[in-house]
This record gives structure tokens, sequence and C-alpha cells, in this order.
């Protein structure tokens, strides 16, 4: 399923993934425990667009809560072709006329879609675009961000939804959530420990991004940083302790699925999580909980934050240098839902862990500097 | 053997603000059920947690009043466990740098003065409430509470009797209102207050298994609960009745026994973890300072200085300062009318008695005090009669009034020095009423009053009673 709900609307109306809150249609987060709900209020990216005079297009089918490869865990069922995962959003792109789709990336859904099709995908920086009314999963790291056709298209839908927003805050000040001019970029690097890995294609898909960024004049470095390669579980320990704690309020108490099967408050709670959450969601919130446990919280959940500020460290250093790092979009370049969502955030956990804006495109993600996303835009044609 | 009791508070205070701690919901007790709900606080995905910045206003007045380090950066962390009251299912509180830690609060009971150590002071949101319906054998929800923001103060094992836990929670309640943190009313649970005991031979360092008391909400309650407590405790260890386990208990205060409610290894696990949607509080100099110039002379002090500085007898000062709202009311008024002695005996007789009347307390006297000194002014000088006086003042309880002799002019109560008019009234009511007169003459001394009361009538009560008296005289033995 493309849409979960589609609307009339006119060529160039924008499309948002089912994470982002609405009041015209339901939002799901791909879940059936919330198949039926509708939101009071509608998320404040959704409030500008209209502000900016586009039309919403539609809720296009998304993996439960974000957190899955490309779709696959949707309640809805996933996007393919060909047995390979594409994802509702990239399909939209592909076969309808919107301009844009308005993506949530919690785990990199979002970038490893366009970057296994024929679109693009920018993060902007952490706290330049208001989350407030998105579906919660893992907020210290979750970010509103634009799928679009071309680096033009998702500029304009960027700097549409960027802004900063008192009901978030985590929201930064206003002039920080500017889409800013292109800097001039003399140096890109590669960090070695984050192509280890990928299969031909994908090595292939790398490899011509380098010799692109190299014909239009960029020199482009090999580096190596082994911290990168722990970005991976350390995003996984947060994102699956601030997810448990974040899908607890579904209860089925006061909203959301309820199990019929129940005589006393336990069997409801119990039956009605079992009933409608999948199995990557449980796995999910089973690892979380463990971490925050009293006995593992030292050993695990902080040791994770504090790798959370060595790879911040780590990309410091390297843009002192560098202006981008270039890192591939996943291990191959076509999914299935055999795949691993754990695994394959090896490539786009260094981006969700720090909160840089990344762009991802070709097969490839460049992430940069905080508040570089028009520079990263720029860099995207080239490629 | 002799043995003594260990106690340890934790005391949940609701504080006084007008909109709950992370959105603009009404915080004000009672209501329709569901009525200050939105969908931030009955816990719909997508809202974030916006922090009241009055709510840390008052932590840090309540942490300064109970001599407690300011923590300057200070974080919010949420609580898991899951109870239909919770909407999140996570309670947002603070476990990693609490507001205030390491205060002092000194009590006094009959065996003299004792500090006792305050561990933290936290913010927090209050849960819901369940509401049991037998009939239908269903439990609603009702989220008013839900996000109006606590306060919990934890007090290190000082204390050592019922008698002091009652002094403790009394200074608290004193403190924290004269502060105006919290109104503190154990009765609509604005106060609350978790025992934490254990009982070991008089003498010894070490501690005994500790049992907890949840949601105490009465004093006379936590006298009987502590009593209980500590004799079940001496009885387990002196004669073996039962094996003391750490637990918490519930207590009932009809039966006057405690139960098992559940115990510390069935207890969960409450993960907690900073909330990464609110970023951490910084207080700054300009903050911090604004909040100590704003917190109140102590209680005792004021006292003191109403006694030293003003005159007032002990008990006049002790009944004063026992209302941040009176105290308030006293100084506005002094600083007006400059008699220290009238504005101490309006307060306590005629505005107590108003008050009792409305069945208000203290803390709810709402009249300026400025209005009042004037008033007490116009009174002193003799431009309003003292019973018109009264009549302004119980006006005030109804409407704003701040200029009592605009007041006084609009109804009429100013006092006349038209001598001219108080002349054609007592001549004419000692020529209405001859019998009176005669009476008065033949030695009947309530006559006069029946005369007098005659002609302060006809006058409105706007004339000077002395000269009412001295023209009545003259006029009778004319």
């Amino acid at each position: 399923m493309l849409y979960i709900q589609k609307f009339d609307a006119a060529d160039n109306a924008v499309a948002l993934d089912d994470m982002i809150l609405t009041t015209d249609s339901t939002t799901t987060a791909g879940s059936k425990m919330l198949a039926n709900y509708t939101s009071l209020f509608e998320a404040e990216v959704v409030t500008k667009l209209k502000a900016a005079g586009y039309a919403i297009a539609g809720k296009a089918n998304v993996g439960e809560f974000g957190l899955d490869l490309m779709g696959e865990t949707s309640h809805f069922g996933p996007v393919e072709a060909d047995g390979k995962l594409v994802g509702a959003p990239a399909a939209i792109l592909a076969s309808e006329p919107v301009k844009a789709v308005v993506c949530f990336d919690v785990n990199g859904a979002p970038r490893r879609m366009a970057a296994l099709s024929d679109a693009l995908f920018v993060k902007p920086t952490y706290g330049t675009v208001s989350r407030y009314g998105t579906i919660p999963a893992a907020c210290s790291g979750e970010t509103v961000g634009v799928m679009a056709r071309n680096a033009d298209d998702a500029a304009e839908i960027l700097a549409a939804i960027m802004g900063h927003d008192d009901k978030d805050g985590t929201s930064l000040p206003a002039e920080k959530c500017k889409l800013g001019e292109a800097a001039p970029v003399k140096k890109i690097a590669v960090v070695g420990d984050l192509t280890a890995g990928t299969d031909a294609d994908m090595a292939a898909k790398v490899d011509a991004a380098k010799a692109s960024l190299a014909a239009s004049g960029i020199e482009v470095a090999e580096i190596d940083c082994s911290v990168m390669a722990a970005a991976k579980t350390a995003w996984g320990i947060l994102m699956s302790a601030e997810l448990c704690n974040n899908v607890s309020r579904y209860d089925g108490v006061k909203f959301g699925h309820r199990t019929e099967n129940y005589t006393n408050i336990d069997e409801l709670y119990t039956n009605s999580r079992t009933e409608a959450f999948g199995m990557l969601t449980k796995t999910t919130i089973l690892y979380g909980s463990e971490t925050l446990s009293t006995e593992n919280y030292m050993k695990v959940y902080d040791k994770a934050m504090r790798v959370r500020r060595v790879i911040v460290e780590a990309f410091a250093d390297i843009f002192a240098e560098f202006d981008a790092v270039l890192v591939p979009a996943a291990s191959k370049c076509a999914l299935t839902a055999d795949d691993d969502a754990f695994d394959e955030a090896f490539y786009t956990a260094p981006a969700s862990i720090t909160g840089l804006p990344a762009v991802a495109a070709k097969g490839v993600q460049l992430v940069g500097r905080a508040f570089s996303e028009a520079t990263l835009l720029s860099l995207a044609k080239v490629l | 053997m002799r043995y003594e009791t260990v106690i340890g508070l934790e005391v949940h205070i609701e504080l006084a603000t007008e909109s709950k701690i992370f959105c603009s919901c009404s915080a004000k007790f009672g209501g329709e059920q569901n009525d200050h709900v939105c969908p931030a606080c009955c816990g719909m995905p997508g809202m974030l947690p916006i922090v009241n910045r009055h709510v840390v206003d008052l932590g840090m007045t309540a942490g300064l009043m109970l001599n407690c380090h300011i923590n300057r950066t200070t974080t919010f962390d949420k609580k898991s466990y899951y109870y239909p009251d919770l909407p999140c299912s996570y309670q947002t509180t603070q476990w990693f740098a609490p507001v205030a830690v390491n205060g002092l609060v000194e009590i006094e009971t009959s065996k003299g003065k004792k500090g006792i150590r305050i561990k933290q002071i936290h913010m927090e949101e209050d849960a819901g409430k369940l509401v049991h319906d037998d009939w239908t054998d269903t439990t609603l929800v009702d989220f008013n509470r839900t996000s109006v923001p606590l306060c919990e103060i934890v007090s290190q094992p000082d204390l050592s009797s019922a008698e002091e836990v009652v002094a403790y929670l009394e200074r608290l309640r004193s403190l924290l209102r004269f502060a105006k943190v919290s109104d503190c009313r154990m009765e609509q649970g604005s106060m609350r207050c978790d025992v934490n005991l254990s009982v070991r031979p008089e003498g010894s360092t070490k501690l005994g298994v500790r049992t907890e008391m949840k949601n105490m909400n009465s004093l006379s309650a936590i006298v009987r609960a502590i009593e209980y407590e500590t004799a079940r405790h001496i009885d387990a260890i002196e004669n073996g009745t039962e094996e003391l386990v750490q637990e918490t208990r519930r207590w009932d205060d009809v039966k006057g026994k405690s139960y098992a409610m559940r115990s510390k290894e069935t207890a969960g696990d409450y993960r907690y973890f900073p909330d990464p949607n609110i970023m951490p509080v910084v207080i700054d100099d300009a903050w911090f300072d604004g909040i100590k110039a704003s917190l109140p002379e102590f209680p005792e002090i004021k006292r003191a200085r109403y006694t030293g500085e003003y005159g007032l007898s002990d008990y006049d000062a002790g009944l004063l300062t026992e209302s941040r709202a009176f105290c308030d009311c006293f100084e506005d008024a002094l600083a007006v009318c400059g008699s220290a002695k009238e504005v101490a005996n309006w307060l306590i007789s005629d505005v107590m008695n108003i008050l009792n009347k409305r069945q208000l307390t203290v803390d709810e006297l709402a009249i300026d005090g400025k209005a009042l000194g004037a008033l007490i002014k116009l009174c002193m000088d003799g431009t309003v009669q003292r019973g018109n006086a009264k009549k302004i003042l119980t006006a005030m309880f109804d409407e704003t009034i701040t200029d009592p002799e605009a007041y006084a002019k609009e109804h009429g109560f100013i006092v006349s020095n038209d001598t001219g008019a108080m002349d054609e009234v007592v001549t004419r009511i000692v020529a209405s009423d001859p019998k009176s007169v005669a009476d008065f003459k033949g030695g009947k001394e309530k006559a006069l009053m029946a005369l007098f009361g005659k002609c302060m009538k006809e006058l409105k009560g706007n004339c000077d009673p002395q000269k009412l008296r001295e023209r009545l005289l003259a006029e009778i033995n004319k």
C-alpha cells in the first residue's frame, strides 16, 4: 500500500509519511496499534507547509514507528518491487505527481529509500525542524526531513518546514533554523571503517560517487575513524530505550488498539500490546527495557551516551579538515525484508546519533557539519 | 531492651501554579472530570513537554526556604511504570540532578530543638485519579490531576517519633505556605506524605528493616500509623511474631492497622533515564538572585519584629504571622495608616470575624492591604465612623475597593461637620419623644441611649458620637 490515506490535491502537492500527525485523517505510524488513530492536533510541519501554500497529497505508508529498513514492518504491508524493498515514499515519488514526501527519519529508513532509488533525502540538523506533532520513537535523534526527486525540490520544501518552534523544547533559535547558502567544498573524507562490509554493487556506487566528486574538483581522501563503527550499537541502545519508553503510552486504556480478550488490567495491557505490535517493535521494546534496567543503566545506556559524545567529537575532528563525510547508505543496493534493520543502521547511525545533517542519494550519504544542509544539497547535484 | 524508631519522610506538595507542569491546562483543584485536559497531559503522541518556568521558581523557592543547595543545572528524567492513571506510562520527574539537595529544617518539640536534614527536593508531575464505580463494576480515569506540578521533599532518616514528624510537617507547611510555594492542604491532597520507618535497639547505629507507608494525608493518621508500625516492629523483633521484610504498606485508619501492599522483590524497576525532549534547565545568576530576593522573612523572625519594632503583644504577633496573607495585609495597611496596633486590632477582630462568618481560611484573605490601611486612617481621623467603616470593610470582601474614601462619599458614610444638621435632628428627636426625656431625667440612663440611637440613625452614623452626646445632653437639659 502506497498511501494510508490519499487526498484530492493538485500536482506538486506534498505527501507526508504516516509518522506525521494530521487532523483530517488517521496517523498510524504503520502500526496496528494506531490503525484507527486520528490526532486532535496537527504537526508543526503540516501547519508550515499549508501556510507556505502547499496542499497535502496524502499519508505515505511507513514501517512500524519508523524503526525498520524501508517500510517492511508496516501493518499495512510493505512496498516492494521484484522482491526488493522500495518503501512507500520512494514509490510515490516515482509514480505520483507529488513534489516531495516529508518523512520522519528515526532509524535511517527514508535515507535508505532515497539512496536505493532515484530520489534524494535530506535529513536536516537536529533541532532545525520542529518535531511537534510527530509520533515519538527515538526523540534524541529523530528528525523530520524531505524526500524529493532532486536537490532543488528538496531545498524548496525544506526551507518551508524549517524554523524555530516554541512547542518543541529541543528546537534551536530561529537564526539557526534556516536553510543557508551553500559553501564551497574542497575536501571530502571517506571513513574506511564505514565502507567495510558493503557488497560489490554498493562498493561500485561509493566509487562512482568518489569519482563524480573528484571530477568536480573536490579532493576525496580515505581516513580511519574506528569509533564511527560504534555508532550502530550506541544508537541501537539509545533508540531502543527511547522507543520502549515512548510506546509505553499505548496500553489499550485511552486510545489505540484494545484487546477484546481481558478480565483484568494486566491482561488488558499485555494482550492489547501483544496483538497490536509487530515483531521488530516488540524486539526493540525488550532490548530497550533491558538497557534501562537498574543493573544495566550505567554499563549500557550511560555508556551509549558517552559513545555519542565521542562520535560527536570524532566528527568535529574530521570537519576541522574536511567539509563532509561520504558514507554508504546501506550494505547493498537491494534490501529485502530478510535483512536486519539494526545491522543496516551501521551506515545511518552516525548521522542519527549526532543529529548532523545528511543528504542521501545514489547509494550514498553525505554527512556534513551542523547547518550545512545547503552545502550538502549542492554536493548532491554533482553525485 | 529499649528501642528507637528511625523515620524518614517523603513529602509531596502540589505547587501553587496556575497551569500544569508541561502544558497550559489549569492546575486548579476540582472541576468536572477530565475538564483540565489536553493532548499533552493525557499522553497523546506528538506533544512535547515545555517546562513551566514558574514550577522551577517554586522548586527553587522551596529549596532555599529549607536551606538547600540549589543545583544550577537541573534535569528532568523519565520514570517508567504502568498504571492506568499515568497516561504516558512514564512520569517525568527529577532523578539525576534534582533542583535542590542537602538542606536542613529546624524543628522544636517537647524535647527541644533539632535539625532534620533534607536529602533532596525534586520537581515532578502528578498522576491522574481512578474512579471505581461499584454499580457497573468499572473503573474510569480522571486526568484532571495528571501533570499538576509537585515537589517531593525527601528527608534523611533523622526523625525518631510521631511528635517530631508532626513538628516537621507543620514546619514545612508553615515555611512553604509563607513562601507561597503551596497551600499544603492535607485534606485536599496538596500535601501528602510517605513514611519510611524502621526500629533498632537504642544506641545501635545499624538500621533495622524498613517499611514504607504511602500517601498518608492527615496528621492524626500519621501519628496513629507511626505508633502502630513501631509497636509491630518491636513485637516482631522481641517476640518473633512475624518476619519483618522491606515492603510498602497501606495504612487503614479506620481499622487502625497497616497491611502489606508489595514487597521490594516484586517492586518494578523504574528504568529512569534523562528525558531527551527536555533540555537541562540552567539557572543563571539573574534567575537565582531574583528568587533569592523574593523570599519572605521566616515567620518567627517576622513575629519577633512585630513585637519588637511595632510593640504588638506576642499573642497578636503570633496570630498575624500564622499566615502570609495576614502579614502582607498587615504590612501594607501599616504603611498607609501608620498605627500597628490599630491594624492588628482590625485584622484580629473585624477581619477574622468576617472570615469566620464566610468559612474562609486565613490564607484566603484577599482584601487589598493598602485599602484597608486607608480605611483605618479614615476611621482614626474621624472622617468615617467605626460602624460605617465596618460596613465598608465587609464590602471589601465582595468587591474591589481601592479608594475607601471615594466609596464612603458615594455611600454617604462621611462624618458631617455640619452642626446645623445635627442641631436640627437633636431638636426634633428630643421634641418627639418626651417620654424618654422624662425617663432619663428620672434617672434611667438607658433612655439617653435610645435617644442617641434615634439621632444616630437619622444622621446615618455620620457624626462624631462624642459631639452628638454633648449636644443631646445640652438639648435635654435646656
